[in-house]
């Protein structure tokens, strides 16, 4: 469980992230959605220690994230940030295999090895593993990091906007992989995401922020209305019902 | 870092990269074996005269012996021993800063050294040399420290601004040494060891190189942490590594063989910088495989240096703190104008 109990974060005078306290569901795909600027990275960041708390506390499997050695909670939750400046020339395989490094300790059994074979098979990475990251697309390497983190098989995976500069195809196919992540691995996935129509058609739980504080909490079903969009966005949506999942049409 | 679109072809497969560790660890013995061969010349180049037909008969030729002993092998060991820890003090440098261009004799590192080096000599001149060297240690830790902390205060930092901001702290301790110096008398004594130079090296006298070569086989052996320190502070988090603790380690490692380099050789610039690029073009990043590369490189670059030096004016030597300015700075401008978009 991941618990948030009065957070904020404050730079300079601008509360970024204002007294959130939040529990996510233990299980399943939770999206965060909001305007830019709501605080949704910045919670994310705190939530998984990358960004000290200006006041709070974050508590992950009970564990004071503050306080709890690196190591103990880098095998429990992984966190993927949005802009990945990388500069570094390592192989797809090679960073991937980074993502073992809590349970390895910089020596791959042959079970970590394994492990990077599946990450790499599933985000199809296969051809261009042995390509260094300075010689891929944009998308390739978004890839490649989304890899990494899974690879590191812990329970909690935070992503911060991992569809960043993934075509419709891939975008699609990094949904259904974080859904079957958290369906047949039973794992919590934890994203941020601006289309409002993939946290729509992939969560079970959406959290809305909005100028730092949580604005709803509930199922896409309850969030896809009109009124509650309204309320978040400052904007007239319509939903459309499509298979029997909520579209939100925003382009007039 | 260039930025492609999502949808555009796949990149040409690079001629220069090499499939994998396996396949590139006989091009590594290949490299190893190159420099033995610079290192056995290196044995018979000098004014004095030294052959193998001389030393296989020792009896009549106990001069060639005493030359081989004294002062040929204790050079070539130190060229090795500098080499090596200078190179692979450099990569862990560029993996500290994020940055393909510093070194540290562009981040003030080896002037703080010298700084440091300049102080035990007015105010305690007649301390042992592995005192020395410790002061000199503690002077280069505090100033990369220093352009660490700075690096850290750029909000936008280019990757151009990075090596600037450390020339432009070593050109001011380096004002602040000449300063001083100057005022002390004693501007003979800084050339000592601001120029690199070997022709002075003999036996009893270069013996603490071997305590940066142990720096080195360390650094190798905690390669894993500076490659994920290298990917940032975020990456190092996440994986459960201290960001910190990594850079306070690895500023530890690169400031003690600065020093003890300084002390007992003199500065040798671009080293740190040219062999770890030409390296990474070649194997990567990965330091856990890059590392064995740039110790054997960089003993073969120091090598060639001084031995070209050793050769071109004979009788007279050139120092080889000269001859890898001009050949590092030449082939640094190379890899600047071939890689540019990988930069930083």
């Amino acid at each position: 469980m991941i618990e948030a109990r009065n957070v904020s974060r404050r730079y300079g005078d601008t509360l970024v992230v204002d007294d959130v306290t939040l529990k996510l569901p233990e299980r399943g795909v939770t999206s965060i959605i909001g305007p830019n600027g709501a605080g949704k990275s910045t919670l994310l960041s705190m939530v998984s220690r990358l960004l000290p708390l200006s006041s709070g506390t974050v508590l992950v499997d009970g564990m004071d994230v503050t306080r709890t050695p690196g190591d103990a909670l880098a095998r429990r939750l992984a966190i993927l940030r949005q802009d990945n400046a990388v500069t570094s020339r390592l192989t797809v395989r090679d960073l991937v295999t980074f993502g073992r490094y809590p349970h390895s300790r910089g020596r791959p059994t042959v079970e970590d090895r394994a492990f990077v074979e599946g990450a790499l098979a599933h985000l199809g990475l296969e051809p261009i593993a042995h390509r260094f990251l300075d010689e891929l697309s944009g998308g390739q390497r978004q890839r490649a990091f989304v890899a990494m983190v899974l690879c590191q098989d812990t329970h909690y995976v935070l992503l911060d906007e991992p569809l960043n500069s993934l075509d419709m195809k891939h975008a699609v196919a990094m949904m259904k992989e974080l859904r079957r992540a958290a369906d047949t691995l039973g794992k919590c996935v934890v994203l941020v995401l601006h289309d409002l129509n993939y946290a729509s058609c992939y969560s079970d739980h959406v959290v809305a922020m909005r100028a730092g504080k949580v604005a709803f909490q509930g199922t896409p079903e309850e969030l896809m209305r009109p009124d509650v969009l309204r309320g978040i966005y400052d904007l007239d949506i319509d939903i459309h019902l499509l298979d029997g999942k909520r579209i939100a049409v925003h382009y007039r | 870092m260039s930025t492609r679109s999502p949808d555009s072809p796949p990149l040409p497969e690079p001629a220069f990269a090499l499939p994998g560790p396996v396949a590139s660890l006989p091009l590594l013995f290949v490299a190893g074996l190159a420099v033995l061969v610079l290192a056995g010349a290196s044995l018979l180049i000098g004014v004095s005269h030294v052959s193998w037909d001389a030393l296989l008969a020792p009896a009549e030729n106990q001069r060639a012996v005493q030359v081989l002993v004294i002062s040929r092998v204790p050079r070539t060991l130190a060229l090795v021993l500098a080499g090596m820890s200078l190179a692979v003090a450099g990569l862990i440098m560029q993996m500290l800063a994020r940055n393909r261009f510093v070194e540290p004799f562009t981040a003030g590192t080896a002037e703080s050294a010298s700084l440091g080096l300049l102080a035990v000599t007015i105010f305690a001149p007649g301390i042992p040399i592995l005192a020395r060297t410790a002061v000199a240690a503690g002077f280069s830790m505090a100033g990369t420290a220093l352009f660490l902390l700075i690096l850290r205060r750029i909000p936008l930092r280019s990757a151009l601004v990075v090596p600037v901001v450390g020339l432009v702290l070593g050109a001011i301790f380096d004002a602040a040494t000449t300063f001083f110096a100057y005022r002390f008398s004693l501007l003979q004594s800084l050339m000592a060891w601001t120029t690199g130079d070997f022709s002075s090296v003999l036996r009893g006298r270069y013996e603490l190189l071997w305590g940066a070569f142990v720096l080195t086989v360390l650094a190798y052996v905690v390669a894993d942490r500076f490659t994920v320190a290298g990917m940032g502070e975020a990456f190092t988090t996440n994986l459960g590594l201290s960001h910190p603790g990594i850079v306070a380690l690895g500023l530890a490692i690169v400031a003690m063989v600065t020093a003890v380099v300084v002390a007992t050789v003199g500065m040798i610039p671009f080293i740190g910088l040219v062999v770890p690029n030409v390296v990474s073009l070649i194997v990567g990043d990965n330091a856990r495989r890059s590392i064995p590369w740039v110790a054997v490189m960089g003993a073969g670059f120091v090598l060639l240096c001084d031995i070209a030096g050793r050769v071109v004016r004979q009788p007279y030597e050139i120092p080889v703190g000269t001859v890898a300015g001009v050949v590092g700075s030449l082939l640094f401008l190379h890899l600047l104008f071939r890689r540019d978009d990988r930069a930083g």
